[in-house]
């Protein structure tokens, strides 16, 4: 029978959403097809986790070695190419996390399988696979079709598909495979995991946040936004460039790689609304955006939009709410 | 120590309209501003800061036409020390996979202990150019790469993860790199290295200097093929707020007290 293989993501003793969404997926296009969802797990003393995958997958193939303690990108090469190989999987998922970023291209390469990353759909075509990805930073939609293959390999986007349990309960089994790892993997090895300095705001905690972004432009102009946060009683919060630039400490940086917010009000200026900066602020009560490009992309998840030059409109912002303190006063 | 830079010429895309070309798989690129790829930027300036401390070169290399020299003449003036274009009309439409079989035609025969790239283009965003350099070529590599300390024989490097978490992992060289934005602050052109390089050579090499044939670049070469670019559906459109700045920041300032906020 036909398989979908979903490559497990998890860290530090967590099955990470992602899996649950590709999962999801799997399943949705198992459904149409007489395919079934094999999820692929690999690591050390996992056995609670391929559990709890029994209910999203039919299969679960377990492979446990204390060398998979933590992620290695040259060992689970090696243990999905010979997966791959023998179950010859239609698809392969995984995330586009940076995991699947480290691992998917390498192993495509070396099986000679067609990849296509960052996905944001899938179909199965007569001629092939089809699927949907962006470019141009969100800003176009791309249909792009897999040269046919007997085995496709993706990775997808985060927080794309919702996750959810089947309806029907799959009561997957575990099977269990050895590992083919004799020994450490000499030219890659892992030694810690590091958390980045705190900058003593918690961004999180915050009931407005300020969100500013490369539109903004120069740090000269940082002074202007520091007042009108502090008019407003809002922490200054921001996109990754700002956080590269050396403005602001990395923990004001939202998004995928930075935190996830959900405060009372988030006012983005300048920020264009790439997908890893909206994954960390989209679920803000109240989101108001300001961009001179009325085709950025932060419009489509903001409740109110301002296309203006966020140089006028600050300004006067600040007047206004100075304004309404004092009658409130 | 020998670097090798893969550099990509891209438009900047931020601020500007974009519109669809006639063929419905590209975008019209007349109008728009290209320059180095963001994340390449910061692997050129890695580049340049170890060659600067611990000696060595630091050679740039880019598939593509013609205009794509103006990154290199950048690279030049940022500092590389040479450059090479990799360009012939068969190799059009490749995707990411037939671009790494072109750049490892030429980097196979280059001496190199490192080799560093951005860890995706801002174009097409697919994030895979590196890794399969890397499994061409045989060498260790890490992505997402936020810091890179070298050693004899290996590099400690820190790749990002996802909510602010980092790993560190212990790499042998030579390795590839693909580094995230943020691990340096790209320096600023001087005019003096803009003069000195004028002067210096781009070596050029086509299909027939790469040793690959037609079926291994252009859509025949490529894992995927564009079928149509479309304008994102919009699930969701804000509310915009119109009129002058002044009427503008009135309604902001409504919405957000109505909100209890003031
Ligand atoms: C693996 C990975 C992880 C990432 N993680 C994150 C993350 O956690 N968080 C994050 O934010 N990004 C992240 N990024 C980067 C992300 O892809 C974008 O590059 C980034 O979010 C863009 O930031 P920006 O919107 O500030 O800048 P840009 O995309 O350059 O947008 C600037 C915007 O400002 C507008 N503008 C310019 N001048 C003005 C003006 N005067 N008035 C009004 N508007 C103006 C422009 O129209 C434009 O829309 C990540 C990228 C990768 C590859």
């Amino acid at each position: 029978m036909a398989k979908i293989f979903v490559l497990v993501e998890h860290r530090q003793g967590r099955l990470r959403d992602i899996t649950f969404e590709m999962l999801t997926k799997a399943n949705e296009l198992t459904e149409k097809t007489d395919a079934e969802t094999t999820a692929v797990l690999l690591g050390n003393n996992i056995v609670e986790h391929a559990k709890t995958l029994t209910e999203y997958a039919k299969t679960v193939l377990l492979v446990q070695d204390p060398k998979l303690e933590n992620f290695n990108s040259e060992a689970y090469r090696k243990i999905l190419a010979k997966l791959i190989t023998e179950h010859k999987p239609s698809l392969v998922m995984m995330g586009h996390t940076s995991y699947g970023i480290e691992l998917a291209p390498r192993l495509a390469t070396a099986l000679g399988t067609p990849l296509a990353t960052d996905c944001l759909d899938l179909t199965f075509e007569a001629d092939g696979l089809a699927v949907t990805r962006q470019m141009y930073g969100g800003k176009v939609n791309v249909k792009a079709m897999l040269r046919k293959a007997e085995t496709y390999m993706t990775t997808v986007r985060q927080a794309t598909f919702t996750a959810e349990k089947p309806a029907t309960p799959p009561n997957g089994q575990i099977a269990e495979v050895p590992s083919l790892l004799t020994e450490e993997i000499a030219e890659k090895r892992f030694l810690q995991y590091v958390l980045p300095p705190s900058g003593g705001v918690d961004i999180t905690a915050a009931e407005k946040l300020i969100g500013i972004g490369r539109g903004i432009k120069d740090q000269t102009n940082m002074s202007m936004i520091e007042e009108l946060a502090k008019t407003l009683g809002a922490v200054l919060a921001c996109s990754r460039p700002i956080v590269d630039k050396g403005w602001l400490p990395s923990d004001r940086q939202v998004g995928s790689s930075g935190k996830t917010v959900k405060p009372k009000l988030y006012l983005a200026l300048g920020i264009s609304g790439a997908f890893q900066h909206v994954l960390g602020m989209k679920s803000s009560d109240l989101i108001i955006a300001v961009n001179k490009d009325p085709k950025a992309p932060i419009f489509s998840f903001a409740d109110y939009g301002i296309v203006e030059d966020l140089f006028k409109i600050v300004p006067a912002l600040k007047g206004k709410i100075y304004e309404l303190k004092g009658q409130k006063a | 120590m020998d670097v090798v830079v893969c550099v990509k010429h891209v438009p900047e895309t931020a601020e500007a309209e974009l519109r669809i070309d006639k063929t419905g798989k590209a975008i019209e690129k007349t109008s728009l501003v290209f320059d180095i790829n963001e994340w390449d930027d910061y692997a050129l300036e890695e580049a340049v800061r170890i060659r600067e401390k611990q000696g060595g070169t630091v050679t740039v290399i880019t598939v593509g036409a013609q205009d794509s020299e103006s990154t290199l003449r950048k690279c030049l003036a940022r500092g590389a020390d040479t450059a090479i274009r990799l360009t012939d009309p068969k190799f059009e439409n490749s995707d990411a996979y037939a671009i790494a079989k072109i750049l490892h035609s030429a980097i196979k025969n280059l001496h190199y202990d490192l080799i560093l790239l951005g860890a995706q283009a801002g174009d097409d965003g697919s994030a895979m150019v590196g890794p399969i350099l890397a499994e061409m070529l045989n060498i260790p590599h890490a992505t997402m790469t936020k810091k890179i300390e070298l050693n004899t024989g290996t590099a400690k490097v820190n790749r990002e993860l996802e909510g602010g978490l980092e790993e560190q992992l212990e790499i042998k060289l030579p390795a590839l790199f693909a580094v995230q934005t943020g691990i340096n602050e790209p320096r600023y052109v001087s005019i003096m290295g803009i003069r000195k390089a004028m002067q210096k050579e781009i070596k050029v090499m086509g299909l027939a200097d790469t040793g690959l044939t037609e079926a291994d670049v252009g859509p025949a070469g490529s894992w995927t093929t564009i079928e149509k670019l479309y304008v994102p559906p919009v699930e969701k459109q804000a509310e915009f707020l119109k009129g002058t700045p002044e009427e503008i920041a009135t309604k902001i300032a409504d919405i957000v007290k109505s909100r209890g906020l003031i």
